[in-house]
């Protein structure tokens, strides 16, 4: 650690705890075991701040913010867990259920997936918004992997993989707000693209079903959670 | 003076639909319909869908008989596909099939429709039901629910849950069956079987009058006579030896005199001799012979239809069965209240079909599926469920997105000879200025004795009171009556 980088002192949950100064508060709770639930953050993985899941009380600011992406500052006093984050975050929860088109009980992560999952640790028991039902299409022309567009939480991690990691930067989105699409090369087929370097980095960072490998049926589309750590590591270990 | 009696909803079948019987002046019914009343769509919200969902959301059509969805749904992918299902994933989806019928057949028989057989048409509603047979004779209600178990069990073993499992799928079956499973699967048969046949034999002694021993001497000679007693086609999935086939086989119909009218007609080509007939007042279409034209082709399928269209069921007991229920008739056997006394039938022939099927020792191979892509673009599975012949017809792109799907569900083709069967029976029991539960019973009845799906026929949803009106044609009820 360079002698520059100072160490702020904060409370994250009545804990008292120690942070280099460019770190984020995610970044400190999880290094102390303090659990915060996301969906668009991924370890190896820039941060976005999209999916709010993270967000965190911080005392003498009236607004809720996003942990991954609010640097620590001396004598901060965070909470990560009151009520009124529950509530919050089980209200985003359903907001992204009656966005699109989640149908677990015939998707092909069902069991595996991070939404689905985190819908039972936010204790989701209704969506008490209506449903969309938004009529999208399923991009099935790529030979391995297939993108679903009724299952896409628009957390922008297979974006970043592709740009971050392999360096293909196949993907990306188009439009803003509830208009977002996760689009191949300049919205064209995914099967026609010449960047795509078919690595499906993509497929095994996705929370949810929204990218799967071609061939899975109903509960067979399990992710290979240690793929990005693995790859993240091995290349620290290179350079 | 004429008037309408509406029957909403009809009670003790599974989904919902009414019965509008209308009266002349004379106070005899003049028409009947049996009526569906909502619709769900699952053809068209499958439009833009992987196939290999297909399945799975077809399944969830019904929750009484997901698997008979699965079961066509995965041939039709199968065929989407074009492969052919290794040996093992083949017996596998059999097996589960037959799980189905047997739990299926157990809740038809024994908690729809025995209330009305131990208990009377004319007994107390509050009476008529399975607790009132619990009372009764517990020793029946008991064996009802063993039955049904038993058959979820083997779902659940085979398929991973009971309701709406995943394991059928394209290609195949997703999990092996190990030797543990298989046993204890065997090891629960003998006690099946004797709990069927012990059920037969009081089906065949208390529906007798005096001890006699003739079927046709029924205390219930009036319902035998007038439950859609009539003639008509059957049709059904028939083997290479005309046994009883519900996982594969061929189409075979038959006259009222059982004479073949077409044999080995291929699945995929139902369209040459199935067409669906609409009218205005109901969601259920109605199928038929084409052949034959609407409504002269009017067929029935399911248990009735089965036991009547085959040679032989192929197992030693059931066949034993078929002979003495045979005997009811010189040609097919034409009351629709032999339905439940098919549906047992089915019962025993499918605790011994599943005997021989895990005995075979493929059954508990590792290859339960082909792996493939989309080869074809279209794809029809066909199958028997609890109800009948069911149907499922789907066309993709070229890289396996749903782009149509038809769905010809067992109810649907029973349509017309329920419609029939309802004008036949309350000719006969309804009449008068007042109406009585048990007339109405009888009409209901005669629709159970089918054991229709309108959840799958029609993909209805919801439920409605049970409200039975008596009706002057300007609107005046002159006489209501609820039920349940």
């Amino acid at each position: 650690m360079s002698s520059s980088v100072k160490i702020k002192t904060l409370t994250i949950d009545e804990r008292q705890v120690g942070a280099r100064e460019d770190q984020t508060i995610l970044d400190v709770a999880r290094e102390n075991g303090i659990k915060i639930p996301t969906l668009c953050s991924l370890k190896g993985l820039s941060a976005y701040g999209g999916c709010r899941m993270c967000i965190v009380e911080i005392a003498g600011t009236p607004k809720l913010l996003p942990s991954c992406m609010t640097t620590v500052e001396e004598g901060m006093v965070v909470t990560t867990n009151s009520d009124r984050i529950k509530k919050y975050r089980r209200s985003l929860l359903e907001l992204y259920f009656s966005e699109r088109n989640h149908v677990c009980s015939v998707c092909a992560t069902n069991g595996y997936c991070e939404l689905q999952s985190m819908a039972q640790e936010v204790e989701m028991t209704h969506v008490h918004f209506p449903y969309m039902y938004p009529q999208l299409d399923i991009d099935a022309t790529h030979e391995r992997f297939i993108l679903d567009h009724n299952r896409c939480i628009s957390c922008t991690r297979c974006v970043r993989v592709c740009d971050e990691i392999e360096g293909a930067h196949t993907l990306d989105i188009k439009d803003r707000g509830i208009d977002i699409r996760v689009i191949t090369d300049l919205d064209h087929p995914w099967g026609e693209s010449e960047t795509c370097t078919q690595c499906g980095k993509c497929v095994h960072v996705c929370p949810t079903g929204a990218l799967i490998e071609r061939g899975k049926s109903v509960g067979e589309m399990s992710k290979r959670k240690q793929l990005l750590p693995y790859l993240t590591k091995m290349r620290e270990a290179h350079e | 003076m004429s008037r309408t009696i509406t029957i909403e909803p009809i009670t003790r079948i599974e989904g919902h639909g009414k019965i509008t019987l209308m009266l002349n002046d004379s106070g005899t019914v003049d028409n009947a319909l049996f009526q569906v009343t909502q619709f769900r769509g699952f053809e068209k919200l499958s439009e833009g869908r992987r196939f290999r969902e297909m399945p799975s959301l077809m399944a969830r059509v019904c929750g009484i008989c997901p698997v008979a969805h699965l079961i066509a749904g995965a041939k039709a992918c199968d065929q989407i596909l074009a492969v052919k299902v290794p040996e093992t994933g083949s017996l596998i989806r059999e097996a589960i099939n037959l799980g189905q019928i047997v739990q299926s057949h157990a809740l038809s028989f024994f908690y729809l429709s025995v209330p009305d057989m131990v208990m009377g048409f004319d007994a107390n509603p509050m009476d008529r039901n399975i607790l009132g047979v619990l009372k009764k004779n517990p020793q029946m209600a008991s064996d009802g629910i063993r039955l049904r178990k038993f058959g979820q069990t083997i779902i659940e073993l085979l398929a991973g849950k009971r309701v709406h499992p995943a394991a059928i799928i394209a290609g195949g079956v997703s999990d092996p069956c190990s030797a543990d499973v298989r046993d204890k699967i065997l090891a629960d048969i003998p006690e099946m079987l004797r709990i069927v046949q012990r059920n037969l034999d009081w089906y065949k002694q208390a529906l007798n009058q005096n001890g006699t021993s003739s079927l046709r001497v029924s205390k219930f000679v009036d319902e035998i006579r007038t439950f859609a007693n009539m003639k008509s086609l059957f049709m059904g999935l028939v083997n290479d030896d005309g046994e009883l086939d519900f996982y594969d086989g061929k189409i075979r119909f038959v006259d009222s005199s059982r004479k073949i009218v077409a044999d080995k007609l291929d699945p995929a080509n139902y369209q040459d001799y199935i067409a669906e007939h609409v009218e205005n007042w109901t969601f259920l279409k109605f199928p038929y012979y084409k052949p034959m034209g609407y409504p002269k082709g009017m067929y029935r399928v399911g248990p009735l239809a089965r036991l009547n269209v085959v040679d032989r069921c192929g197992t030693p007991q059931a066949d034993l069965e078929l002979s003495e229920f045979r005997g009811l008739s010189s040609g097919a056997v034409l009351s629709s209240f032999y339905y439940h006394h098919a549906r047992l039938i089915e019962i025993l022939y499918s605790l011994e079909k599943l005997e021989q099927l895990l005995s075979e020792p493929a059954f508990t191979g590792n290859k339960t599926r082909a792996v493939a892509g989309p080869n074809n673009l279209e794809g029809v599975g066909m199958a028997e469920a609890p109800r009948g012949t069911l149907i499922h017809h789907y066309k993709v792109d070229e890289h396996g997105v749903m782009q149509w799907a038809n769905l010809i569900i067992a109810s649907g083709h029973n349509n017309m000879a329920m419609n029939h069967g309802i004008m036949q029976v309350a000719r006969h029991f309804v009449k008068g200025e007042k109406i009585e539960e048990g007339m109405l019973n009888r009409v209901e009845a005669v629709i159970r004795a089918f054991d229709p799906c309108l959840s799958c026929s029609t993909h209805a949803a919801g439920k409605m009171p049970l409200k039975i009106e008596l009706a002057r044609p300007n609107g005046e009820v002159v006489h209501t009556l609820t039920q349940g």
